[in-house]
């Protein structure tokens, strides 16, 4: 476990290191980051501005939903795309090799190994918004601290989601675009699960667990969360986390590495 | 006893067949129809500790599948493989310890940072303390020429020097067993030397054993005591070099320089004919007719020169390749 940590703190140095020898590209991001929350802030408004309700929601409590998912793609963008969209390139060129003859866990290594400081700003943007919206929902530290349980169950599930996605480059090699596919997918999260039809709602809960990473949480955090819920995030965490780990054990009996 | 034990390995891969053309794509779109290829087949040796092996043969051989057996990188069809007492796909963690893959072509350091963050990486994933960590690092840089190198940034090292590199960074863990594919690839002489030269003394000093593939000759011959040669799966041959030529190449070259020009057909007489270069011949003859051969050509012709050569190992395992002569 030492060892781990050590080899992670290692990782993580290095690769910011090496991010930031590219420097134009913070700024790239904060830009890009900035339109994007502006762009649904815009979208939200056009809903509200007429008095329209999500069922159930108000304005103040879908930029809690907003600020969640906001946040969620800081993580995403600075922990897992530059790792999971790594392995179907790592597969490619065969550099698998190298990380499955270290004594170290595979599945470790490739979702840690590096880490994209440019996600920073969707990160500090969410926490904004959703200070904000706390603020005029007064909101405590409890609330905070309630949702901190769902959202780490949502984290590992899209995790494991977009882990299994990218180990299917194992028989397929050029997939680029299946992690694109989830991405698009995860969108949906942007709005409270109420703003769907229900049809989209079932699809949002039990396929892609959407609904797991940003309004679970979101509720969690509004104090309107069903325990039933939340342990069924639990669950979801917990079992996709396993299979994932299954899941890559069975892929790689079929890795035949790629010819030099 | 014996490091690497390879008995009867076979390996069969299923490879997608595809008719050329529109019709043949989108039919291999829907409906793919696939082809065992043996890529390697019943092969056997085994490997001492301390020995550095040759692995020749030519592109497509099945030499780099034979080594990923070996590595535990992929799973061989049948037979037994054993790497310092390992069953190498296992890929238990002690066996990762002892063993090392260094591939030509492709690099495990970490392109916009100098080599020696990826050597702490190393260092850590094997848990090398520092102080143990430093000392092979200065020895292994001595060894290596590098001094100073390893704080630059990868991308600014030349290829030679980042071949080094990479030796580095596969050896920091002192494994006993080095599987080198390709490792001078692409390297101008200079930098071919100075790895051979560091090979061949990491092997003395660690008594470490290496099997290596090449397809420069003289790689082969600088390091390697032993060569095993597989063509198209099956191992052909296995000795060592001498050996191959006298299998292989019974023959030598007779090289005469001649007084006056003589015409072909009154040459051909005394043997098969490589070149005509005015006065100079050189006559290709079998060694159980060599002395009687030299003989004539010194008794009818007007000779001022004449030596007979081996032909050069380069030569012999083109032919043996070409010719796909199985022994």
């Amino acid at each position: 476990m030492k060892r781990y940590l050590e080899v992670l703190g290692l990782f993580w140095s290095t690769a910011i290191a090496a991010e930031l020898e590219y420097r134009a590209n913070f700024l790239i991001a904060l830009l890009s980051s900035l339109g994007n929350l502006i762009g649904s802030l815009f979208g939200l408004s056009l809903f509200y501005r007429t008095g329209y309700n999500f069922e159930g929601w108000s304005w103040e409590e879908t930029l809690v939903v907003l600020g969640i998912f906001t946040l969620l793609q800081g993580f995403s963008s600075t922990f897992l795309s530059p790792n999971l969209n790594k392995i179907v390139q790592q597969v490619q060129q065969g550099t698998l090799d190298f990380v499955l003859l270290k004594p170290i866990s595979s599945q470790f290594w490739l979702s840690t190994r590096t880490l994209s400081p440019w996600g920073l700003p969707d990160l500090i943007f969410g926490l904004v918004l959703i200070g904000y919206a706390g603020q005029q929902l007064g909101l405590g530290l409890s609330n905070y601290l309630f949702s901190i349980i769902p959202l780490i169950f949502g984290l590992a599930s899209l995790y494991s989601l977009w882990f299994m996605l990218g180990a299917t480059s194992i028989w397929f090699v050029k997939i680029y675009n299946v992690t694109e596919v989830l991405r698009g997918l995860l969108e949906a999260g942007r709005y409270p699960m109420v703003a769907y039809p229900a049809a989209y709602r079932f699809f949002f809960t039990f396929v892609i667990p959407v609904a797991f990473l940003t309004t679970i949480p979101a509720e969690a955090m509004l104090r309107r969360a069903e325990l039933s819920w939340v342990t069924g995030a639990g669950f979801l965490a917990l079992g996709l986390l396993y299979a994932t780990r299954a899941f890559w054990k069975f892929a790689l009996r079929f890795y035949t590495s790629a010819s030099s | 006893m014996p490091i690497v034990i390879v008995e009867n390995l076979s390996k069969v891969y299923p490879v997608a067949v595809k008719e050329p053309g529109l019709k043949g794509t989108l039919r291999h779109l829907l409906h793919r129809t696939y082809r065992p290829v043996q890529a390697v087949q019943d092969v056997s040796f085994q490997i001492e500790p301390g020995e550095i092996v040759g692995f020749l043969g030519p592109n497509g051989a099945g030499k780099t599948t034979t080594l990923k057996m070996l590595t535990g990188l992929i799973h061989p069809s049948a037979g037994r493989v054993r790497v310092a007492g390992h069953v190498p796909f296992r890929r238990d963690v002690k066996f990762l310890h002892k063993i090392t893959l260094v591939m030509g072509q492709k690099q495990q350091l970490l392109w916009d940072l100098p080599a020696l963050d990826s050597l702490k990486i190393n260092a850590a994933v094997y848990g090398i303390a520092d102080k143990e960590f430093d000392w092979r690092v200065s020895e292994l840089v001595e060894m290596l020429s590098l001094k100073e190198k390893l704080t630059q940034p990868v991308r600014k090292l030349s290829l030679g020097e980042r071949m080094k590199a990479e030796l580095l960074a596969a050896l920091l863990h002192r494994p006993q067993v080095l599987f080198l594919d390709e490792p001078t690839l692409g390297l101008d002489v200079n930098a071919q030397v100075s790895v051979r030269d560091f090979l061949k003394e990491y092997n003395q000093r660690y008594d470490a054993t290496v099997l290596l593939t090449s397809h420069y000759m003289a790689d082969i011959t600088a390091l390697c005591q032993r060569v095993l040669l597989i063509h198209e799966g099956q191992l052909i041959y296995d000795g060592n070099l001498d050996g191959l030529i006298e299998q292989f190449a019974p023959y030598r070259e007779v090289k005469v320089e001649l007084a006056q020009p003589r015409t072909e057909a009154e040459l051909r007489p005394f043997g098969e004919l490589k070149a005509v270069d005015g006065t100079i011949v050189r006559f290709l003859v079998r060694r159980g007719t060599l002395t009687q051969t030299v003989a004539r050509i010194l008794a009818q012709l007007d000779v001022v020169d004449l030596t007979v050569t081996e032909p050069p190992v380069e030569e012999v395992i083109g032919q043996v390749f070409r010719a796909g002569v199985v022994a």
